[in-house]
């Protein structure tokens, strides 16, 4: 079950014609994809559309009602492979993932069905994770789609324009026989509005239809000399029937066209900041009446070459804005205005940052050093907005591992393990154990890609008196890591350490089951040992530790396999289930019990502030999110000392800490007993009557010398 | 053109704390009352206990319907361009200054002032947090207007969630054009946790319109009172010498540590050693922090002590406190202990456990025993008796190897504070505080033990007071001791 529950939110997917949908953006994009007749939808979970994947798991009823067949991708790749479908058929097909990681994985088999092309429509959507708050590297989908000639979609980022982009996209991939790609930023996924519904439409080809009549056309394939015949068909027959439907149905937007003689060109994902800066500078109102013409490219790629010059036509000068670098749109049109000779200016990344995102400020700034140049703005210097510097440094708030959460135990052992036996090299992945290279772990010398945490310790193989390490989560080991990391190990003969922190989901993008994971799934197959899938490509030395709180197992099991004498790769499986999905679980069922009188103990850790001497091993070594800090009680002292939420899950890792560190005594773990039974209340009042009278005593001598 | 303008709100929050349940409020809010919402989000990986931001635009129907087009609304917010900024917590608030999303012209900002630690200010091995008060202040002066109080108390009291109290004080503060009922209407359309939302959400609410509550009076020293016991009341007579009252407050607060952790003639040696700084000629200052901690010092904490603190009445009725035992459920406490052989030894009279820590075979039979850290339930009979049996070695303490060894250091110490007392008080003052580094248990006082020792060598050299000071830093500087071996040899 994942993180976020769509099952109410879904319900909105069975509005009908005239209806007003309001909700989310990936919501609505699934709407979309019903009121498009979609026959198939697959993909990869990653922000910021994992959510996509949830909403689509959630609905899963309603997919079915309407015949759309849906597919949790192993990976990437596959969830492009699957637009084979539509290759032969006239199935329109949708796949999602996240840019550009996702589309890195994927480009294999995105380059092989832009080659042949598609009968139906092929839509991909990509979520976008650039700038704030990114966890990935910063890079444009725009280069896939140009490298493999993919259409590119960037519409402006409110519901209804999002909505008629995924419409629009079929009928642009049938119309030239491309798959099509949209963009959706991140505050676009995520953003909360509205638009007037549609009725779902079934397809009217079927995959069962497919199965029992095949077809195939061998000119389809990337074979020579097909492959070769592929990219003359794609610039003579696909270009141009995609700028006839793009120029046809008007999907490039012309506002204010003959305003003026400057023009600023935007893409469709940036014109709502574009236009509140404008507005802001007295350009234009809220409601997008602007006194400076706007082009607006709802379609990334291609460029129309012929709207460029009419919008550009009688123009003094252009300001293109194009987030994100290099400048590819910013390079074509120059090229379209210098191959026609056109007179007009075109300024981007010389007036607007050449990298980075564009934010409002950034957009502002660009915009008014635009306008003051061409005289639209006077000289004089607009108020401008200063950055307070804080009282206080403002600290940064990386993230980190949530309460309770069994992969902190394994960075733990770790941590512990270095002071025996040395620091190691450690080859990280991607997911939420990632978290172990920022404080206070500080581990983990690099990370090459999704399960690639095995791989990225490769060459590391020689002979030396220290092994590395590779750590890989379940959901980057299913994703591939089984084949290019365990695999890989057993073929090169590697004697490098594998952990594979096993938390019974994808974790971090949101706690989706994945092959072992243990939760019952009604339409998923899980269950599948990680343990048997290593075991099964051929590692002998396999340990798995299946309580990864207990730190000294956890310890032992690394210790062992770093010290052993066995040559060929180990691997331990660290195993406790995602702490969050446990709590999501667990909560509500313990209420239920507590309020039917059943007997439930609830765990918590504490801290004795008056033992407590603010020296924060604790915290050093793990850095839960329940475990902080106080000011001191004590008026001798002034360093704060370390206290426990109430948050605490009781997961036991502070306990085994200050056992295995040789910490401090001032940890305490409390068992709260609702509805205690009998036996509980007859100890009690026994155990109160004898410690209590000791208690009493000690606190009489105590207040004979208190002062 | 129209000049009509979305109402602007941005939400700061740590990931997990609700502002996304806030958003979706206001969202709510402004739907249901004649308003168009946007609202959106950058989650990700900020979900996991990072900062994330909120942002919502609300827009009246009624404008759109008069121009007869639909608002372009923004997807993030433009700096000086906010007209309400609620934070989750103090720091939050001061990042939204920081990016320029409040400003004294036009925005609202409502705020907790609780403050939730960054991980660089929890895991110092001292002191890292940052300096609340300036934030505070700096928050304050920042906006049109402030609404700020400590919502997380407030919503621990009302049972329910921060952004509760933050939706309350929203309300309350009257920034955005709708009614208490229509507030209320919207958490009612929620419904998960109604009654602890409504009773958080109107108490903030009332707070808000009532304006800031004036400060508490600040809380005075604990008292000197009631009938004494003669003993005691020579102790403080002796402290009373003529110093300045701080100093005299911090000698009998020291005083009363003593008397806790041992006797009143433990306490007597205690003024014996601060006279006989005082007679070396040491300034005040250097006075009040040698009382300070010299007391940390002699109350050092040895096992019979954490034994003697674990097993008190008051010490059980805190954790009742702290966990949050409701009446009807029953609580057992476990505590976690790992005394080593060095503990064992030291708690032993001095030959006896100078013997041991030298002998064969008894000290690796006890190795053994205290291998792995031990369990120790204090509520139940057997695990109150074990510490309750430790705890009463108290009056032995004074033979223990362990108070030789400590009263050995603490002498040294005081020498050498002597030692340069009159003629460089600076120098006094910073050998005085680098007791700061001798505490804890086991391997942390270990690590602190050594790096004390360093430092010793140092001062005993010749240094400047600004050079020991930098060099205690670096000692807290890390674990490993790093910082302070590359600062020992920058100084050589």
């Amino acid at each position: 079950m994942a993180e976020r529950s769509f099952a109410e939110g879904v319900k909105k997917l069975r509005l009908g014609d005239g209806d007003v949908f309001r909700g989310e953006g990936i919501l609505a994009v699934t709407k979309a994809l019903l009121e498009s007749g979609v026959a198939y939808v697959a993909g990869y979970q990653g922000a910021p559309i994992s959510h996509l994947m949830d909403v689509l798991s959630d609905a899963q009823d309603i997919l079915a009602e309407q015949g759309v067949h849906f597919e949790n991708s192993a990976n990437e790749a596959t969830a492009a492979a699957t637009l084979a479908a539509s290759v032969n058929y006239p199935l329109r097909g949708a796949v999602t993932f996240k840019s550009t990681v996702g589309t890195n994985v994927a480009s294999d088999a995105l380059a092989n069905l832009a080659s042949g092309g598609v009968t139906g429509g092929a839509l991909i959507i990509v979520g976008e994770d650039n700038g704030e708050r990114s966890s990935i590297m910063q890079e444009r989908s725009h280069a896939f789609a140009m490298k493999s000639q993919i259409w590119l979609l960037d519409p402006r980022p409110d519901l209804p324009s999002i909505v008629k982009a995924v419409k629009l996209g079929f009928e642009l991939s049938e119309a030239s026989r491309t798959p099509v790609m949209l963009q959706l930023r991140i505050r676009a996924c995520h953003v909360h509005g509205r638009f007037v519904a549609s009725a779902n439409q079934r397809s009217k080809f079927t995959l069962r239809q497919a199965m029992e009549n095949p077809q195939r056309d061998s000119s389809r394939i990337v074979l020579p000399p097909a492959s070769f015949q592929h990219e003359q068909e794609k610039l003579q027959q696909r270009w141009p029937a995609a700028v006839d439907f793009i120029v046809k149905h008007q999907i490039n937007e012309f506002i204010a066209e003959h305003a003026g003689d400057l023009g600023i060109i935007v893409q469709g994902g940036s014109f709502n900041s574009v236009l509140r800066v404008l507005e802001r500078l007295g350009q234009a109102d809220v409601f997008g009446r602007s006194q400076l013409p706007i082009y607006v490219m709802n379609v990334a790629y291609p460029v129309v070459s012929a709207e460029v010059l009419r919008f550009c036509s009688g123009k003094r000068a252009v300001l293109l804005v194009e987030e994100g670098q290099p400048n590819f749109i910013e390079q074509n049109i120059a090229s379209i205005l210098r191959s026609a000779g056109a007179s007009a200016a075109l300024h981007g990344k010389d007036m607007l940052a050449p990298a980075g995102e564009y934010t409002a400020a950034e957009l502002l700034r660009g915009l008014r050093v635009f306008l003051t140049r061409y005289g639209q703005l006077p000289p004089a210097p607009h108020p401008v907005i200063e950055i307070q510097p804080a009282a206080a440094p403002v600290q940064a708030r990386p993230p980190g591992f949530c309460t309770g959460c069994p992969e902190r135990p394994i960075f733990t052992a770790m941590k512990l393990l270095e002071r025996e036996i040395g620091v190691h090299h450690v080859s990280a992945d991607i997911g939420c154990h990632l978290f172990s290279i920022l404080p206070p772990f500080n581990l983990g010398n690099t990370t090459m890609g999704y399960g690639l945490g095995a791989a990225g310790a490769s060459a590391l193989n020689a002979t030396a008196d220290k092994r590395v390490i590779g750590v890989m989560g379940d959901g980057g080991f299913w994703h591939n890591g089984l084949t290019s990391g365990i695999a890989n190990a057993v073929f090169n003969r590697s004697d490098n350490l594998t952990v594979i922190v096993d938390n019974s989901y994808t974790a971090a993008t949101g706690g989706q089951d994945i092959l072992s994971s243990t939760a019952d799934n009604t339409s998923r197959s899980t269950g599948h040992a990680i343990e048997r899938a290593v075991r099964g490509v051929g590692v002998d030395w396999v340990r798995t530790v299946d309580n990864t709180y207990d730190l000294v197992a956890m310890k032992a099991a690394l210790k062992d396999a770093l010290t052993t004498k066995v040559k060929g790769p180990k691997v331990v499986v660290a195993q406790s289930e995602c702490m969050l999905n446990r709590q999501r679980r667990e909560k509500p069922l313990q209420r239920q019990r507590v309020a039917a009188g059943e007997r439930v103990v609830r765990e918590r850790f504490g801290v004795d502030a008056d033992t407590c001497t603010g020296d924060h091993s604790c915290i050093r070594l793990s850095g839960c999110p329940s475990l902080t800090i106080m000011p001191n009680p004590d008026p001798l002292r002034s360093d704060p000392v370390t206290t426990v939420l109430d948050s605490c899950v009781g997961c036991g890792l502070c306990g085994e800490v200050a056992h295995a560190a040789v910490l401090c005594p001032s940890f305490y773990r409390a068992q709260i007993v609702s509805n205690p039974g009998r036996i509980d209340r007859w100890r009690q009042r026994l155990r109160g009557a004898v410690i209590g009278w000791l208690q009493r005593r000690g606190a009489a001598q105590r207040a004979r010398w208190a002062f | 053109m129209d000049s009509a303008q979305p109402i602007k709100i941005a939400i700061l929050a740590l990931g997990g704390e609700g502002g996304g349940v806030l958003a979706d409020w206001i969202v709510d809010l402004g739907e249901h009352n004649g308003f168009i919402a946007q609202a959106t989000s950058v989650p990700g990986v900020a979900q996991r206990t990072g900062a994330t931001l909120y942002y919502v635009e609300l827009f009246p129907q009624a404008a759109a319907d008069a121009a007869g087009a639909a608002p372009v609304l923004a997807l993030m917010p433009l700096p000086g361009d906010v007209d309400i900024v609620l934070a989750s917590e103090l720091m939050e608030a001061s990042r939204a200054i920081q990016r320029s999303l409040v400003t004294a012209q036009r925005t609202t900002l409502i705020t907790s002032t609780h403050r939730v630690y960054s991980i660089a200010e929890k895991s110092a091995l001292g002191d890292g947090r940052a300096d609340a008060a300036a934030l505070l202040a700096q928050t304050r002066a920042a906006a049109l207007r402030f609404v700020g109080h400590d919502m997380a108390q407030a919503a621990d009291a009302a049972g329910s969630v921060i952004s509760a109290v933050l939706l309350g004080s929203l309300a309350g503060s009257g920034a955005l054009p709708f009614t208490r009922a229509q507030f209320e209407a919207t958490i009612a359309r929620g419904g998960v946790g109604l009654a602890p939302s409504l009773k958080a959400f109107g108490a903030a609410f009332e707070r808000a319109q009532r304006g800031e509550a004036p400060a508490p009076p600040p809380t005075a020293p604990a008292p000197v009172g009631g009938a004494l016991h003669p003993q005691v009341q020579a102790l403080l007579a002796r402290a009373a010498q003529g110093d300045s009252d701080q100093v005299t407050a911090m000698i009998v607060e020291g005083l009363r540590r003593l008397v806790d952790y041992q006797d009143t003639a433990y306490a007597g040696l205690y003024l014996d050693r601060i006279d006989a700084l005082r007679s070396a000629g040491a300034s005040a200052e250097v006075l009040r922090e040698t009382a300070r901690h010299l007391a940390l010092w002699m109350s050092y904490e040895d096992t019979i002590r954490v034994a003697d603190l674990k097993t008190r009445g008051t010490r059980f009725e805190r954790v009742q406190g702290e966990v949050k035992v409701q009446p009807g459920q029953l609580l057992a406490i476990n505590e976690y202990m790992h005394p080593r052989l060095q503990e064992v030894a030291e708690t032993l009279p001095a030959g006896l456990g100078r013997w041991l820590l030298a002998s064969g075979w008894p000290r690796r039979l006890v190795e053994r025993l205290v291998a792995r850290g031990h369990v120790v339930q204090t509520s139940s009979l057997r695990g109150f008796a074990q510490l309750w049996l430790v705890a009463s070695l108290r009056r032995w303490r004074r033979s223990s190897l362990r108070y030789q060894l400590e009263q050995q250091r603490i002498e040294d110490w005081l020498a050498e504070v002597r030692r340069v007392a009159a003629a460089d008080p600076a120098l006094a003052l910073e050998i005085v505080r680098c007791q700061r580094l001798v505490k804890g248990y086991g391997d942390t006082y270990e690590r602190g033990l050594h790096h004390f020792g360093l430092l010793r060598e140092a001062w005993q050299v010749r240094i400047a007071p600004a050079r020991l000071a930098a060099l205690r830093d670096a000692a807290l500087a890390d674990d490993s001791g790093q910082a302070l071996r590359a600062a020992l040899q920058a100084g050589a």
